[in-house]
């Protein structure tokens, strides 16, 4: 079992770490500080912090308007109510415009848990994927979110970053060197090749050590950023392994099995399975129990790879 | 940019009014009730009040507006091209293909608009968020902001009144252009609103009841607002839609209709006589 880092507690940090360097930068929140962890900003810088109340929509255009006067906004709040509650004042007064808002969820995703179905988004990277001048960025661990917001602070136009309340397992460390567009090979293989993103990157290289054990060489590729999507990595895994296993923690519609099907369809045709929340919405238990009820474990994974590497021989 | 008096004001408004109707008699299409009954205000608001400078859109430390009825974007185009933000021939490119005049402001095409609008409810948020800036930056830029009536009904415009009365943000002076009217019918049988200015109230602003088409009550209350300190300042003008012309005034009809030939006819020669 890997080490776990927080991915919100990280962002806190890493937030409070910027603000320090540049002043421009604001954090608005809508009272879920403590959870988002903007807080630690809010504490640092207070005169830089706003706490919008429960009030979504008045917050994301507000951070509209403090970006078109030339500060750099981080927006946090849980992913539903970022890209869903708020969804078309994101796409009026932050996409249309074009403006530097830094919109950071966390508790995306069936590993918010207990909640339930009502707080767990399963569709934020698709509703923020079909806005035209969004860039949608989700962590595989808490090392690669630190580097994260640090690229995005200097970054131009609108960022969707898609956060979480659950730790991860380590997989990289501080010489991992993150950039927006760029996919991550962590393993090459002959055999196959799982694309994942998020909590799901730490289960496909656990099912990528599994299938070895079965006799099977499968790459790994962290898609972190789903857009501008990377797709020169996805054509040559293609071209190398004519089998593609896609895995997120998100609807199979929409997400990045959706981002990743498209570049296939249109360039290289190849089998492909889609690991995901399969057109359900989510419910109520520990993180863990419900990874494994809708089929988002690392046998899954194993499953699916299994299946394309048959289809195609 | 020199203050102009009254009178002249009033001639501005006047020609912002003829600008309108010769843009959406050009256009075929777009809202004429909604941006002849602001008039008046956009020629006290750009031509005395505030500190901006066409020549140089971004110029640092200007005053900003924001509309936020962003379909009356006519009375924009009309006032920006008359203070000089852009050539009064663009005026007819309104809506077409490849024109910077899109049917709702757009903030990346047109020099002099502050935030995209269209979306109706957004604009007072927005307007708060330069304000923060602004307080911020330690600057003494202001930002005003126009709404329509209909538009009150915007969850989110109750959202940001908490806001700037939350942050405390005096350097905002928000528009409620009451002409009475919204697509469907009257705003009072549609959803009411009233009592507007309590609401407002209640939440904690500085209100001024004006006549929306009295220059010297416009003027007046702007100063208001700016020697209102600790508080936000909303002013609810009193207007009627489609204002200067037979044709369109107070007619519901107008509100996403263009001028006809016969209309555009009546009207210039009516506003000539006034
Ligand atoms: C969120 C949203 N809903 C609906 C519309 C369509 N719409 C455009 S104008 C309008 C009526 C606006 O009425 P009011 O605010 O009174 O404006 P005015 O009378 O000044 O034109 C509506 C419903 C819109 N632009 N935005
Ligand atoms: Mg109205």
């Amino acid at each position: 079992m890997r080490e776990l880092m927080g991915i919100r507690e990280t962002y806190g940090e890493t937030l409070a770490e910027v603000g320090a360097e540049n002043k421009d930068i604001v954090v608005l929140d809508a009272d879920l500080s403590g959870s988002t962890k903007t807080a630690v900003f809010g504490k640092k810088f207070p005169d830089r912090f706003f706490n919008m109340g429960i009030a979504e929509a008045d917050m994301m255009t507000t951070a509209a308007g403090l970006a078109a006067a030339g500060k750099i906004p981080f927006a946090s709040t849980f992913a539903i109510f970022a890209t869903g509650k708020a969804f078309e004042q994101v796409r009026q007064s932050i996409a249309y415009t074009n403006l530097n808002v830094r919109i950071v969820s966390t508790h995306a995703g069936l590993t918010v848990g207990e909640d339930g179905g009502s707080h767990q988004a399963i569709e934020d990277i698709s509703l923020m994927r079909t806005l035209p001048n969004m860039t949608v960025l989700v962590p595989g661990d808490g090392f690669e979110i630190r580097k994260m917001i640090r690229a995005i602070v200097d970054y131009k136009g609108p960022v969707y970053l898609r956060g979480a309340r659950n730790k991860y397992p380590i997989l990289f460390d501080d010489k991992y060197e993150f950039k927006i567009g760029k996919a991550v090979t962590l393993k090459t293989g002959a055999d196959a090749t799982i694309i994942a993103c998020g909590f799901m990157l730490s289960q496909a290289v656990v099912a990528a050590d599994m299938l070895k054990e079965k006799g099977h060489d499968v790459g790994v590729i962290n898609m972190s950023t789903i857009k501008p999507i990377d797709k020169e990595a996805i054509i040559d895994a293609a071209k190398a392994t004519n089998a593609i296993v896609t895995a997120e923690e998100h609807s199979i519609i929409g997400g990045l099995g959706s981002a990743v099907a498209e570049v296939l369809s249109e360039n290289h045709p190849c089998f492909l399975k889609r690991v995901g929340v399969r057109d359900k919405f989510g419910k109520s238990a520990p993180a863990m129990e419900l990874i494994k009820q809708y089929g988002l474990m690392p046998e899954d994974i194993v499953a699916a790879t299994l299946d394309v590497i048959a289809k195609k021989q | 940019m020199t203050k102009k008096n009254a009178v002249e004001l009033r001639e501005v408004a006047k020609k912002i009014r003829v600008e309108i109707i010769k843009m959406l008699h050009c256009s075929q299409s777009g809202h004429t009730g909604g941006s002849l009954s602001a008039a008046d205000i956009m020629s006290c608001l750009y031509f005395n009040e505030m500190n901006i400078d066409p020549k140089n859109p971004k110029m640092q430390g200007r005053d900003k507006f924001v509309l936020s009825k962003g379909h009356a974007c006519p009375v924009l185009y009309a006032t920006l091209a008359e203070a000089g933000y852009f050539e009064k021939e663009k005026l007819s490119t309104l809506r077409k293909l490849g024109s910077t005049l899109q049917g709702h402001p757009d903030m990346l095409l047109t020099p002099g608009v502050e935030m995209s609008t269209g979306s109706l409810g957004q604009g007072l948020s927005a307007a708060n968020g330069m304000a923060m800036a602004a307080k911020l930056d330690d600057s003494d830029s202001r930002t005003y902001v126009l709404m329509g009536d209909g538009e009150q009904q915007e969850g989110q415009i109750w959202e940001a009144a908490m806001t700037a009365h939350h942050y405390k943000l005096d350097n905002i002076c928000a528009f409620v252009d009451h002409n009475g009217l919204q697509i469907d019918g009257e705003v009072e049988s549609i959803m009411g609103i009233e009592p507007l200015t309590d609401k407002w109230k209640a939440f904690g602003w500085h209100t001024i009841e004006i006549d929306g088409h009295d220059v010297e009550q416009i003027l007046g209350a702007i100063k208001e607002a700016r020697d209102t300190k600790g508080k936000p300042t909303v002013i609810i003008a009193k207007t009627v839609k489609g204002h200067g012309f037979t044709f369109c005034a107070g007619k519901v009809g107008y509100h996403g209709k263009a001028p006809t030939d016969q209309d555009i006819e009546e009207g210039l020669k009516e506003i000539n006589k006034s």
